[in-house]
């Protein structure tokens, strides 16, 4: 049967009727509410903690016995560190040793968010390599599961006491600490969008087509996990900063001498029936930065990976 | 009170909004037609066409985004445009009735068979649980299932695909409606199956006199069943009549493309030389998945067993079978995306069917696929410059010289050159499936796979694929393996046939002399089942 | 069924044996000597010494582990270097605070986050749906202590309703036993009401768009009837499955509660354990809520056998 004059009727064919307009993926996001919202607000958190000596701030750890326990926005004195006894408003208050919160609020932003972004890299970065491996290495598969699972069935908290109370506390060690317990769950789901993806024709297309392995795995592989990865990222980031004010709150975590919103909470515990302001002002910061990471995480879901929205 | 003249279901200039953005304002445009009592109207169309709004509008069953833009539904000559929420509901099950494509997912997997029909009945009438018991078995029995206390206390998975369509016609049909709508039904079943559901549709609307308006996209199909045919192009309506007038005699011009690219089922006359070179040879190939779990028996599946199978230079094999016959599966140990069980794969002479990986590389360029799926065959993160160079490249063609390659293909697949560097999604279905030949064409293969690589597409563009592969086996002189389901594809491009079912070749010959001759009973069964088989479209 | 039930019950086995491992490992993984971290800064060689050959860590190390492994399956899980009394003996005291927080704070949860995450799903896009995601996302983002501090501040000292801190066991009086469990688990349920809350909303959302949902309608039956018989049996299995694995963000959460609320449960012993390096209670308090997390994981996985018959058959 002689085919038919495809020239004369392409115009009739109702797929060249059609243009297919999409927006590109990159638009969506930006056009996102929850994305815009949370990405503007850690803007401004970022730009805080980056001009924290600017922002009418003193240092942090220096503190005056004479200004114990001050409510917010009183005045009083701080000593500096050349021995300069100098007038400042506490727009905060100061705790029990004399130390103004703002400024420890302030400074403490650049430790919530190192830590946060620190952790969400570190768990990332392990996270897909094990993955990987998982994904493509049977024989390796089975174990590595059973202890992605074993470690997953220790509460997090748990993990990370315990691995600081072993490690002492310093940045690094906590920044590990809390990545530890968020690898399984990055490795898992690297493992199974890496069998999914496998499956599909485009990927067995490169294999006939002669493409190694390692080309495949980075080529194709892995440029359509970078959605999901960037949504569980956000999310890494966001438990991070809470896990480490949590443990710097119960005492096992950052040294005391570095400012972090967990520490000043920590100190100002005992006192909290008639000094609340110890607790509820780095509690405000701490709550606006992980809510705009989480809302940032939950638009760049619902842009980017929609499917996740069941996964945990 | 309806006359015997009362049309069942009568549409007047019906017209349904589309969302804004969409690429048209109306999924339906003015679109007018009619369903007397005891008639099948098919409603004919590709995607896009509107033809499942249509249906699922009658039923009121539109989502908010796709309001009802002007226009009325007549039926039984009562108005459903404007009846009310509770009116619908009363409506449905009892008056008017749907069936939908898939019977898996249209069916509640946590509910037993016979609780879901007799939910209809719990709903719409006052019957005692044992008349209701009695009422669910009788329609069981029907719709010719077998053992109908055992299936009305199964759930959906434990039936097979045919199976789970008759309790679902079995739930539309209980309260005996005037109007059966069938939306698709039997697209997602194997053709045997769908031969056997077409005839309990026409039976049972014989038995009951229903109107029936079924919707599928497949010509043989409504020339098997339907008594009035409706043409829809994207949204209007540009044919309406008696079978017979719309499928031989055409008025309008989008109607004598679509029944001009109509495969027909009268296999091609020419004789293949049976000297040319062999391209490839597989003997005695066998692939066996042995279902190793801890508990419960060990499963052996032969998915394919002792395939002995052979394509010449310049000639195109078909390997016809329906779903589970084994037919992917060899197409997957040729190209060794699987591998092989037993037996051997030789590729102009070398067998490849046990090579390690780094053997197998070299020669891997001799056979390449086109698979089924032109959404899922492209990364969506590349553009499809970078996909068609990518093997060229891999076998060591610089660039520039993969490119320039890559802009004759484009040429040779009659596409604009200077698209390269446009993104999958930027193109349509046919149009990514020539893409995908391209870049299987840019090794430069011997042997070229096609796995059901046109049954995803529109009839009007399948035929436009189709003549594109003719025009390449003939340019490059090439072997063809097609590997399809559906019989007229098979009779119009191939030169010779294997009927597979069940993994193993249980015909294999000349495309003549199997399709006119076929001496296995599955091979005829297979041939009776197809619908419109005896139908000769066009030709006055 | 009978396959189902007999694999799952079998692939806990390896879990508990890396949590044991894992557990094991932890004190032998810190830099140094593991014999002098327990022993403290002030100790001299002698006492060191001592330790080391109590704890048997002058032994190879999987004696080591056969022996701890070994004890543990007796039930004995050690010494408190710090209380002085056996770990297990430890834990049974500390037990019934935790397991009653543990107890109200799901049960309100789930009585709570269910129906409005069912009702959110169903009422998709609306007001509802839109105030509910929001406070989902803000109960998620606020630590525990804070907000326990929060609600210490408005219902304690403010309004005096309810006691600040502390716990009445229940063989002192229902009463008490409920005043003082009060604030501490409406704290904690709010991060589980968060996320169950959410999770349900999207699974029943989901269901909501599969095909049998059209067919529920196409054969005229009430909206209540497709939202009950056919989305909500079908959601059951994934709202089942997050409320599983969200134990393990309640037990954090029961470890900062009750350091907050001064409870004398397993999550202040943790801290309090914590601080003073006392290894063996770290230990047997990880090891029992693992294996809780795992347990109670597996009862929800068999509870699939109830919702789903592809599972039975």
């Amino acid at each position: 049967m002689p085919a038919p004059d495809t020239a004369k009727y392409e115009a009739l064919s109702v797929e060249s009727a059609a243009a297919v307009r999409q927006q590109s993926a990159w638009q969506r996001v930006k056009r996102n509410l929850s994305v815009r919202l949370g990405g503007t607000a850690l803007a401004v958190l970022l730009l805080v903690a980056l001009a924290a000596p600017f922002l009418g701030t003193v240092d942090p750890t220096l503190f005056d016995a004479a200004s114990r326990d001050l409510l917010p926005g009183k005045s009083g004195e701080i000593t500096t560190l050349e021995g300069e006894t100098v007038k400042h408003t506490f727009l905060m208050g100061s705790d029990s040793f004399g130390r103004d919160i703002y400024s420890r609020v302030v400074y403490g932003t650049r430790v919530s968010l190192f830590v946060g972004v620190s952790t969400a890299l570190l768990a990332l970065a392990f996270g897909i390599l094990l993955g990987l491996a998982s994904g493509y290495l049977r024989w390796l598969d089975g174990p590595l599961m059973r202890v992605m699972d074993g470690v997953m069935a220790i509460p997090a908290i748990l993990i990370a006491i315990a691995l600081v109370a072993m490690w002492r506390g310093s940045l690094l060690t906590v920044v590990v600490a809390i990545a530890i317990p968020e690898i399984p769950r990055v490795t898992r789901l690297v493992r199974s969008l890496v069998l999914t993806i496998r499956e599909e024709p485009y990927v067995e297309a490169a294999i006939s087509l002669g493409t190694p392995t390692l080309k495949i795995m980075f080529g194709h592989i892995l440029p359509n996990t970078i959605a999901p990865l960037l949504v569980q990222g956000t999310f890494i980031c966001a438990a991070g900063i809470l896990t480490e004010a949590i443990l710097s709150f119960l005492g096992v975590g950052l040294p005391p001498d570095i400012p972090t919103w967990g520490n000043v909470m920590a100190e100002g515990r005992a006192q909290f029936n008639e000094y609340p302001h110890n607790i509820f002002f780095p509690g405000i910061f701490l709550a606006v930065t992980v809510l705009s990471v989480n809302i940032l995480g939950d638009g760049l879901r619902d842009t980017l990976d929609p499917k996740m929205a069941k996964r945990v | 009170m309806s006359t015997s003249q009362t049309p069942v279901l009568e549409v007047r200039n019906l017209s349904i909004a589309l969302p804004p953005g969409s690429d048209r304002a109306t999924a339906v445009q003015e679109v007018s037609f009619s369903v007397n009592r005891g008639e099948i109207v098919c409603l004919v169309g590709e995607s896009g066409s509107g033809k499942s709004v249509i249906a699922q509008g009658m039923m009121g069953l539109l989502p908010k985004v796709l309001p009802v833009l002007g226009g009325t539904i007549l039926l039984e000559g009562e108005d459903i445009t404007t009846a009310s929420a509770a009116r619908l509901r009363e409506l449905r099950a009892t008056r008017m009735s749907m069936i939908f494509q898939e019977p898996m997912t249209a069916l509640n997997p946590v509910m037993s068979c016979g609780d879901q029909i007799d939910e209809v009945l719990r709903e719409h009438t006052r019957l005692s649980p044992e008349e209701r018991r009695r009422k669910v078995l009788d329609v069981v029995r029907e719709v010719l299932l077998p053992d109908p206390e055992r299936i009305v206390a199964s759930y959906p998975h434990q039936l097979s695909g045919g199976q789970r369509q008759r309790i679902m016609i079995a739930m539309a049909l209980v309260l005996e409606p005037v109007l059966l709508i069938a939306d698709e039904p039997t697209t997602a079943l194997d053709v045997t199956t769908q031969a056997q559901i077409l005839r309990l549709v026409q039976e049972l609307q014989a038995r009951h006199g229903t109107g029936v308006l079924f919707i599928t996209h497949d010509f043989g199909v409504v020339a098997e069943i339907a008594h009035r045919v409706a043409v829809l192009r994207l949204g209007g309506l540009v044919e309406l009549g008696d079978k017979h007038e719309v499928l031989k005699r055409p008025q309008h011009d989008y109607t004598k493309m679509l029944i001009g690219s109509v495969p027909t089922l009268e296999p091609r006359q020419t004789t293949p030389d049976a000297s040319a070179p062999l391209v490839l040879e597989t003997r005695g190939l066998d692939k066996t998945y042995r279902d190793r779990a801890w508990f419960g028996k060990r499963r052996e599946v032969h998915a394919a067993s002792e395939v002995t199978l052979q394509v010449r230079r310049g000639q195109t094999l078909g390997i016809v079978g329906e779903s589970g016959s084994g037919k992917s599966t060899v197409a997957r140990c040729v190209v060794r995306l699987i591998d092989p069980s037993a037996g051997e794969i030789r590729l102009g002479g070398e067998d490849i069917a046990t090579l390690s990986a780094r053997h197998l590389r070299p020669l891997r360029k001799r056979v390449q696929i086109v698979f089924q799926d032109p959404y899922r065959s492209l990364n969506p993160r590349r553009t499809v410059g970078e996909a068609i160079i990518e093997g060229p490249v891999n076998y060591g063609l610089s660039r520039d010289a993969a490119l320039a390659r890559a802009r004759q293909l484009m040429e040779l697949v009659r596409m604009d050159p200077g698209a390269l560097d446009r993104y999958p999604h930027q193109f349509s279905g046919g149009q990514r499936q020539r893409l995908c030949i391209a870049r299987a064409l840019a090794v430069e293969p011997e042997l070229l796979i096609a796995d059901e690589a046109v049954s995803a597409l529109d009839v009007s563009v399948q035929a436009q694929v189709l003549a594109l592969l003719e025009e390449i086996r003939e340019r490059l002189n090439l072997a063809m393996l097609f590997i399809t389901h559906d019989l007229r594809v098979a009779s119009q491009v191939c030169d010779h046939v294997a009927v597979m079912s069940s993994g193993k070749v249980v015909e294999y010959g000349e495309a003549n002399e199997v399709f006119l001759r076929p001496k296995h009973e599955y091979t005829k069964a297979l041939f009776a089942a197809a619908p419109g088989k005896d139908f000769v479209f066009g030709g006055g | 069924m009978y396959a189902f039930l007999a694999r799952r019950l079998l692939s806990t086995i390896p879990v508990l044996l890396v949590v044991a491992v894992l557990v094991f490992m932890m004190l032998r993984l810190t830099p140094g000597d593991p014999a002098a971290i327990l022993a403290g800064d002030a100790a001299n060689t002698e006492q060191i010494a001592r330790i080391r050959t109590n704890l048997g860590l002058d032994r190879p190390i999987l004696v080591q582990f056969g022996i701890w492994f070994g004890n543990l399956l007796q039930g004995d899980l050690g010494e408190s270097f710090y209380y002085k009394t056996k770990v297990a003996a430890l834990i049974g005291q500390r037990l019934e605070p935790t397991l009653s927080l543990a107890t109200m704070t799901i049960l309100i949860a789930v009585l709570v986050a269910v129906p409005l995450g069912v009702l959110a799903a169903w009422r998709f896009g609306g007001w509802f749906d839109r105030t509910l995601m929001g406070f989902s996302v803000l109960g998620f983002s606020i630590p525990v202590f804070v907000l326990a501090y929060i609600l210490i501040w408005i219902v304690s000292l403010k309004l005096g309703w309810l006691p600040v801190q502390g716990y009445k066991r229940i063989a002192d009086g229902v009463g008490p036993w409920l005043t003082h469990l009060a604030l501490p688990s409406v704290t904690l349920s709010i991060i589980y009401i968060a996320l169950i809350a959410r999770v349900t909303r999207a699974s029943v959302l989901e269901t909501l768009g599969e095909d049998y949902i059209r067919t529920a309608r196409a054969k005229g039956l009430p909206e209540s009837s497709v939202l009950v018989r056919h989305a909500l049996t079908n959601a059951a299995v994934p709202i089942a499955t997050i409320i599983g694995i969200g134990i393990a963000l309640l037990i954090g959460g029961v470890v900062v509660t009750e350091s907050v609320y001064a409870i004398p449960g397993l999550g202040r012993l943790t801290v309090d354990a914590v601080l003073a390096r006392d290894f063996p209670t770290i230990q047997g308090v990880i090891l029992l809520f693992s294996f809780a997390y795992v347990a109670v994981n597996l009862l929800v996985d068999l509870s699939y056998v109830f919702f789903d018959p592809r599972i039975r058959y």
